[in-house]
């Protein structure tokens, strides 16, 4: 207290130093935002905050440590990518976020809710535990009385206030004839306030206040755990979204340009490569592909689109570039989309029963049915309404779920907590549970265990019109080796050559029509030619016989050994699939250790491979980033991307790697086993104190001071067991 | 025993401070960066009020 009394002015000279400048709004449309996974430190802080104030243009800079992010205030002409650069020469990674897809207000505004209701709850336990405290030491008579009407005046607004979530929650499932983990919770706070309210009209000895409150504390402290894991999943999946959606290909006079999507108008023409969701909605002016609609509609079964087909925003083009007429742009629409996109991403493995809700299943009526036999036992027994009343309230309280409420939450909420430390996004709530299930794990190998990017050896060899062509044939495909050919070229602004019936083949390469001549670029064993040696390459075919062979080099991402030595040393399979030609894959799999590698997979043939897995029995965690991986994502148990993956591979799977690095890959599977060993344990520590505790309750020998032991214990130790997950990283 | 009397409303006035202290700092938006003003405050970088 006498800190705030002693108002101190040495302490603070800067509070003093001068009037406060009017804070000045600003400029909404010029706010950045950056992603930075690789911060960690408070010299981390000031060096990225000192690097971007002194970015010519930027106004202000501030950075958020625990969401990882940039907040920048800058003048209008200043690019992110500019930004990005800067960064990444101080040795940060940054990705730009777009802050319009990121409205993580609401959920926010949420778990400030439940934090507030959170507060007012404990407040109000300390007061009336303090008064019974009292009460239990043996206050008598007209003291004791006064003291149980003094926390019935703290207790019933209290438990008005901040049990609401549990009562609407209550309601809305009784109304649907249902019952859930609220039911039984309100019934207890309710029962409990009754009885004691009628016990202190009666001067009786014994009330629940403390219990009620104590309740109310414990579970909301539960639920605001839960709400701030899930609005950590949420605003991931939102950076998910606001990291890849604010950039489309417009096709200009000169050839396709990057623009953000808010510059698009009706009209525009866009640009969309496969494996990319279209940014607008539109008619396809150019090319033929299949559209994924199962995002958008459930439909599982891909669409053939041709010249004259609609097209709408969020949908995913699969096979052939497009070049789609705008006809509906703005914010409104895409936005919309998109977090359909998010939610049905989030539910998209609802088959999957979480541990919590199994539990739930066993719990809730087994406690309805404990309680009503203890009141009924009673009421036939010794006749006592009042006494009968009292004991089934002793049971609800005792048995009420509150370690359960926390058992889940709290682990999850350390576990991935400490993921998130790592570079780990988990966008699904169950996915941890999953993950620790995995006894294989099946990565991809180009971009997932390498970085993706690979550079092209023998450019200068070709000629110009080849070089083109290349280029021409490169431009509409996401494969990595066409974006390192369509890279070059555009670093050298090289003229697109004109072709046409341009076509993906997924797995395979691109081929279109030049003049009369059939072009293909692709892999080397689909064109016919055999490479000189086992680097990776790809081949031109210009239809003039005597393909040319373009070879790339491409090197292992960070920690990919040591990621798979962590998988292996915790006792999981390694399984490398690959669209690669054979050598190549044998000789990066060596280079890595991995026995099991399979080459030359087309994209079915790998989610085959999963289906085949899944059937002898196993869960499969797959990792995998591409175009190729997406059926494999899907049908894998549990799934992670990198964030540099296609997003359609990113919807489809459930953590994502946010870092250039693999090894946290081991950790989170070290980390998602140890949380799920600790949520059983929580569970077996909850049903423990049940144990003890409700043969008390149904003997009427529950006082209330037996019934706040056993709930704080039991709360306090599950609290404390989870939080053993968080270790010391 | 009359003394309660006073001390009860005390003890419920301090705490109501604290809570409306907490509902204060709640409102006032300062959890939402916790890891990065635990950091901050080691930075020599002088700092007369947070930035927006």
């Amino acid at each position: 207290m006498s800190a705030l009394s002693t108002n101190n002015p040495a302490a603070c000279p800067g509070c003093l130093a001068g009037p406060p400048e009017p804070v000045s709004a600003p400029a909404v449309d010029a706010r950045l935002m950056l992603s930075l996974p690789t911060i960690h430190c408070q010299a981390c802080i000031t060096k990225v905050e000192a690097a971007l104030d002194a970015y010519p243009g930027i106004k202000t800079a501030r950075v958020n440590l625990t969401l990882k992010r940039a907040l920048i205030d800058a003048e209008p002409d200043v690019k992110a990518a500019d930004l990005v650069a800067v960064l990444e020469t101080e040795g940060f990674e940054a990705h730009e976020l777009d802050p319009g897809a990121l409205n993580d207000t609401a959920t926010r505004n949420a778990s400030k809710d439940l934090l507030m209701r959170l507060a007012v709850a404990g407040f109000a336990s300390m007061n009336v535990m303090l008064l019974s405290v009292a009460v239990w030491s043996g206050a008598t008579d007209a003291t004791r009385d006064l003291f149980h009407w003094i926390s019935a005046a703290i207790a019933l607004p209290a438990i008005s206030f901040s049990a609401q979530p549990f009562f609407r929650n209550a309601w809305s499932a009784l109304r649907a004839a249902r019952l859930n983990m609220d039911v039984p919770i309100s019934l207890a706070i309710v029962l409990a306030l009754v009885t004691s309210l009628w016990e202190t009209w009666l001067s009786g000895h014994h009330a629940y206040f403390d219990a009620a409150l104590t309740l109310t504390f414990f579970l909301l402290a539960g639920r605001w755990l839960d709400a701030r894991a899930r609005s950590a999943a949420r605003s991931a999946a939102e950076e998910l979204t606001a990291l890849e959606v604010p950039r489309a290909m417009r096709v200009e006079d000169e050839g396709p340009v990057e623009v953000p999507v808010a510059d698009l108008r009706i009209n525009d023409q866009v640009l969309i490569r496969p494996g990319a969701r279209a940014p607008v909605d539109g008619v396809i002016i150019e090319g033929r592909s299949e559209i994924d609609r199962a995002m958008l509609t459930g439909e599982t079964l891909p669409e053939v689109r041709g010249v004259g087909d609609a097209i709408s925003a969020g949908e995913v083009n699969l096979t052939g570039p497009l070049t789609l007429q705008a006809t509906a742009v703005g914010q409104e629409t895409s936005l919309h989309r998109m977090a359909a996109l998010v939610a049905v991403a989030e539910s998209g493995r609802s088959r999957y029963t979480s541990l919590a809700d199994r539990a739930a299943k066993l719990y809730a009526p087994g406690v309805h049915i404990l309680s009503a036999f203890a009141f009924l036992g009673w009421l036939i027994w010794s006749g006592d309404m009042r006494v009968s009343l009292n004991i089934a309230a002793a049971v609800l309280i005792i048995t009420c779920p509150c370690a359960l409420g926390l058992a889940v939450p709290a682990v999850t909420t350390a576990a991935s907590g400490r993921l998130f430390g790592k570079g780990l996004l988990i966008k699904n709530a169950t996915a941890l549970e999953r993950l620790a299930e995995a006894d294989t794990v099946v990565f991809d190998k180009t971009g997932t265990l390498t970085t993706g990017k690979p550079r092209i050896e023998n450019w200068d060899q070709l000629t110009l019109a080849q070089k083109s062509v290349a280029y021409a044939l490169a431009e509409g495909s996401s494969h990595p080796l066409s974006r390192a050919i369509s890279d070059k070229a555009r670093a050298e602004r090289l003229a697109v050559a004109d072709l046409l019936e341009v076509a993906e083949k997924p797995g395979f390469g691109t081929q279109a029509r030049l003049g009369e001549q059939v072009v293909r670029l692709g892999r080397a064993d689909w064109i016919g030619v055999t490479p000189a040696d086992d680097s990776i390459c790809a081949a031109l075919d210009l239809g003039e016989g005597a393909p040319v062979l373009l070879t790339f080099t491409d090197a292992p991402r960070r920690g990919a050994a040591e990621a798979i030595a962590g998988l292996r040393a915790q006792g999981v399979d390694v399984v490398l699939l690959s669209g690669d030609r054979a050598p190549a894959v044998a000789r990066f799999a060596t280079g890595l250790d991995i026995e099991d590698w399979h080459a030359a997979m087309l994209p079915e043939d790998k989610a085959r491979f999963v289906e085949k897995l899944r059937d002898e029995g196993r869960r499969v965690l797959m990792v995998g980033d591409g175009l190729n991986d997406t059926a494999a994502l899907a049908t894998a148990h549990v799934s992670i991307s990198p964030a540099q993956a296609l997003d359609a591979a990113r919807a489809a799977s459930d953590m994502v790697l946010l870092g250039q690095d693999l090894a946290p890959i081991a950790d989170a599977l070290a980390v998602a086993r140890q949380a799920t060993r600790r949520i059983r344990e929580n569970f077996q520590i909850a049903t423990l104190y049940n144990v003890v505790a409700v043969p008390l309750a149904v003997a009427g020998l529950a006082t209330p001071l037996i019934a706040a032991l056993a709930m704080s214990t039991s709360s306090i130790t599950v609290s404390l067991n989870a939080l053993r997950v968080r270790g010391r990283g | 025993m009359n003394v309660l009397a006073y001390l009860i409303p005390i003890s419920l006035i301090l705490g109501g401070l604290g809570l409306l202290g907490f509902l204060y700092t709640l409102k006032s938006r300062q959890y939402d960066d916790p890891e990065g003003d635990s950091r901050r405050i080691l930075s020599d970088k002088w700092d007369d009020r947070p930035k927006e």
